[in-house]
């Protein structure tokens, strides 16, 4: 058999707009991101998942709370809500059961950080997973407080170094996938910004999944994080997740601990039918007032 | 408008199911809450009746959750509402200035108790009331009812909905435990409850600023879903919603979230006077104070001494202007609060010096013995 290597035609593309622009407000980028951050990565699949979900821009919103990550929601382009720290699940919760209401149908989807999350919206993250209420819950994970300065988090690995950790960080970390599977999430996933693919997909059957549903997508910050940690630059931390990250589905939670310079899981942990909160609420009222409302 | 829902007709109510029903005639269908006393009357009438008429309850896991939800309900396009008391209010006031600086309608609800901290769970007081007025931080106006009455409660949980749609600002109630759990004639007529509606956009997507004010300064009111794909920050922010961290930004953000309370303070304002014109001393007061004060007035009366009252229905913004008017005109003004003395301060202000203002305090957990407030009418007059 012969092999005439010759190179693909590029396909000429007559719109000057980038296919996903509508999801953007482009008139607000470049973003604010470092260099190597992970979270331009995150919004771009985001927005895939938007586009091969064929979501209309109206019929979604995104909600974000404080940090790096709290910028998301200011660059893309649906109804977009940038909340108060920690805050950002319980205002999603609020929107999401009003829009039950007004605007059937509409999804609601929270970007936002560990720190932002796990630490002051630790309470909110535990509650809004039991309640298990329908909002598609991305968090980038990049293991510390990156706007204000590589503060040591919730979820920085034991004897990482911070700017509040200069001798390295003595508590144990939260383990999210773990975390949010004990609260009742009945999708947790987990992958890093290298398998664009795979968070692209887990975000889209996040969206598609009614209830709460959560992606934990590890995120290099060099600035901040990084350089302190001994992978100075987002290629490093590519690298290190390309040699590091063990795809396995449905593992146990349990075993999802990252410890640097240990292997660590990526994959969907939990996908399982579980009645979300509004259909229980709808159901009990319903059944209780006949389907008649007074 | 609708009366589907609506408690029409004469009710022996206390003050916080009064509340809740205000609640509902206003078109309030979204409510958050957390336990705490003594507002929990207000929260399970809710958790009772919104349920019943196409509404939803989230009990909340705390009150930074209760808060944050009804500002997401309200931008998902409902009425919503949360009410609370003592610490609860202590942790409402981070995004009390997300409502602000969002321009989020909604209503919060405070039945008063001792404090500081734990207090007096369960015994009244009207120590929060220049909390409300600066316990979120930055620079901000702020509008606030203190109702004086289970009827006020209903009635002026309504107005707090309207204003807060006509201004697009969280609005305040706040009342106290005695007004929360005492037990009156509520009289309800759908017909005669006046609604004002939410301030949707007169203009297409593309030519729509979500932040550029009208002109009163408030601007229209784009929700989730609308089309109109608006960015909502707690950041300061342009007239597109935009982030924008400048000097310049900041001054004409902050001049036009004041400015639409203050330029329309006299459409906000609201007092009540009885026998103030001729009359030797004055009582400024507001809330349960006041019923107190009614009795003092009775006693005074009694004792040939001409009294009057001015009470405050909205204690936010301050009638500064109208207890000015009053103060070159008497002896002397005197300001019962349970407090140790916080409205007096802006009487004092308002006053400037042109009579002499004298508080009469209580710590709370009760109320003013009439013959307190008498006594210092006496003193005043002597």
């Amino acid at each position: 058999m012969r092999h005439v290597m010759t190179k693909p035609t590029p396909q000429i593309v007559q719109d000057p707009h980038h296919p996903l622009e509508h999801y953007f407000r482009s008139e607000r980028l470049p973003h604010i991101w470092c260099p190597g951050c992970g979270l331009g990565t995150s919004m771009s699949c985001l927005a895939a998942a938007f586009g091969h979900l064929k979501l209309d821009v109206d019929d979604v919103s995104v909600v974000s709370g404080i940090g790096c990550s709290g910028r998301l929601a200011g660059y893309m382009r649906p109804d977009s809500y940038h909340t108060t720290h920690g805050r950002a699940l319980p205002f999603a919760t609020g929107l999401r059961v009003a829009l039950e209401k007004t605007k059937p149908g509409h999804k609601v989807v929270v970007f936002s950080g560990d720190g932002d999350l796990f630490s002051i919206g630790g309470n909110h993250f535990i509650h809004a997973a039991r309640r298990n209420i329908d909002l598609s819950v991305f968090c980038a994970n990049n293991f510390n407080y990156g706007m204000t300065g590589g503060q040591v988090g919730p979820t920085t690995p034991l004897g990482s170094k911070g700017t509040t950790a200069p001798y390295g960080m003595f508590e144990h970390p939260f383990n999210l996938p773990y975390l949010a599977a004990s609260s009742g999430a009945p999708y947790v996933a987990r992958w890093t910004t290298l398998h664009v693919h795979r968070l692209q997909r887990a975000m889209e059957e996040a969206i598609q999944k009614r209830g709460f549903t959560f992606v934990e997508i590890i995120a290099p910050c060099p600035t901040n994080y990084g350089r302190k940690n001994g992978l100075p630059t987002g290629l490093d931390e590519m690298r290190y997740y390309n040699e590091k990250a063990v795809i396995e589905n449905f593992a146990d939670p349990k075993d999802a601990d990252i410890i640097p310079g240990e292997e660590f899981i990526v994959g969907t942990f939990v996908n399982e039918d579980k009645p979300d909160y509004l259909e229980i609420y709808n159901k009990f009222v319903g059944d209780h007032f006949g389907g008649e409302e007074k | 408008m609708s009366n589907k829902g609506i408690l029409a007709g004469e009710h022996f109510l206390n003050g916080d199911v009064a509340c809740a029903e205000g609640a509902i005639a206003a078109g309030c269908r979204l409510f958050a809450g957390y336990p705490i006393t003594p507002q929990s009357e207000i929260t399970e009438t809710m958790a009772l009746r919104l349920p019943a008429i196409g509404g939803y309850f989230l009990q909340m896991e705390d009150e930074l959750a209760s808060i944050a939800a009804i500002l997401g309900g309200a931008w998902g396009g409902m009425k919503a509402m949360t009410a609370t008391s003592g610490p609860g209010f202590s942790l409402m006031m981070e995004n009390l200035g997300l409502g602000i600086m969002t321009e989020t309608p909604c209503v919060i609800v405070d039945v008063q108790r001792g404090g500081p901290s734990t207090g007096l769970p369960t015994a009244t007081s009207q120590g929060d009331m220049m909390q409300a007025r600066w316990g979120t931080h930055g620079d901000h106006e702020i509008i606030a009812y203190a109702p004086a009455s289970p009827q006020e409660m209903f009635d002026q949980t309504v107005k707090a909905f309207n204003l807060s749609e006509r201004f697009r600002q969280p609005v305040l109630i706040m009342a106290d435990e005695v007004v929360g759990h005492m037990m009156e004639r509520v009289t309800i007529d759908p017909d005669k409850i006046e609604l004002y509606p939410r301030r949707k956009p007169s203009v297409p997507y593309d030519s729509f600023l979500p932040y550029k004010g009208g002109l009163d300064l408030v601007p229209e009111m784009a929700c989730a879903g609308d089309g109109y794909r608006v960015h909502v920050t707690g950041l300061t922010h342009d007239e597109r919603g935009y982030p924008d961290l400048t000097v310049e930004s900041q001054k004409k953000l902050m001049e036009r979230l004041m400015n639409k309370i203050r330029l329309n303070s006299d459409e906000i304002i609201e007092i009540e006077e009885e026998n103030t014109r001729g009359a030797d001393v004055v009582l400024v007061t507001y809330g349960i104070a006041a019923r107190t004060s009614l009795r003092a007035m009775e006693l005074a009366a009694e004792k040939g001494i001409k009294v009057g009252m001015l009470r405050l229905i909205t204690v936010w913004p301050f009638p500064a202007k109208e207890v000015r008017a009053i103060a070159g005109e008497v002896k002397g003004i005197i300001v019962p609060e349970l407090n140790l003395g916080q409205m007096v301060r802006e009487v004092e202000r308002a006053v400037a010096g042109e009579c002499p203002v004298r508080l009469v305090p209580h710590a709370g957990g009760g109320l003013h013995q009439p013959e307190d407030i008498l006594a210092a009418i006496e003193e005043m007059t002597r």
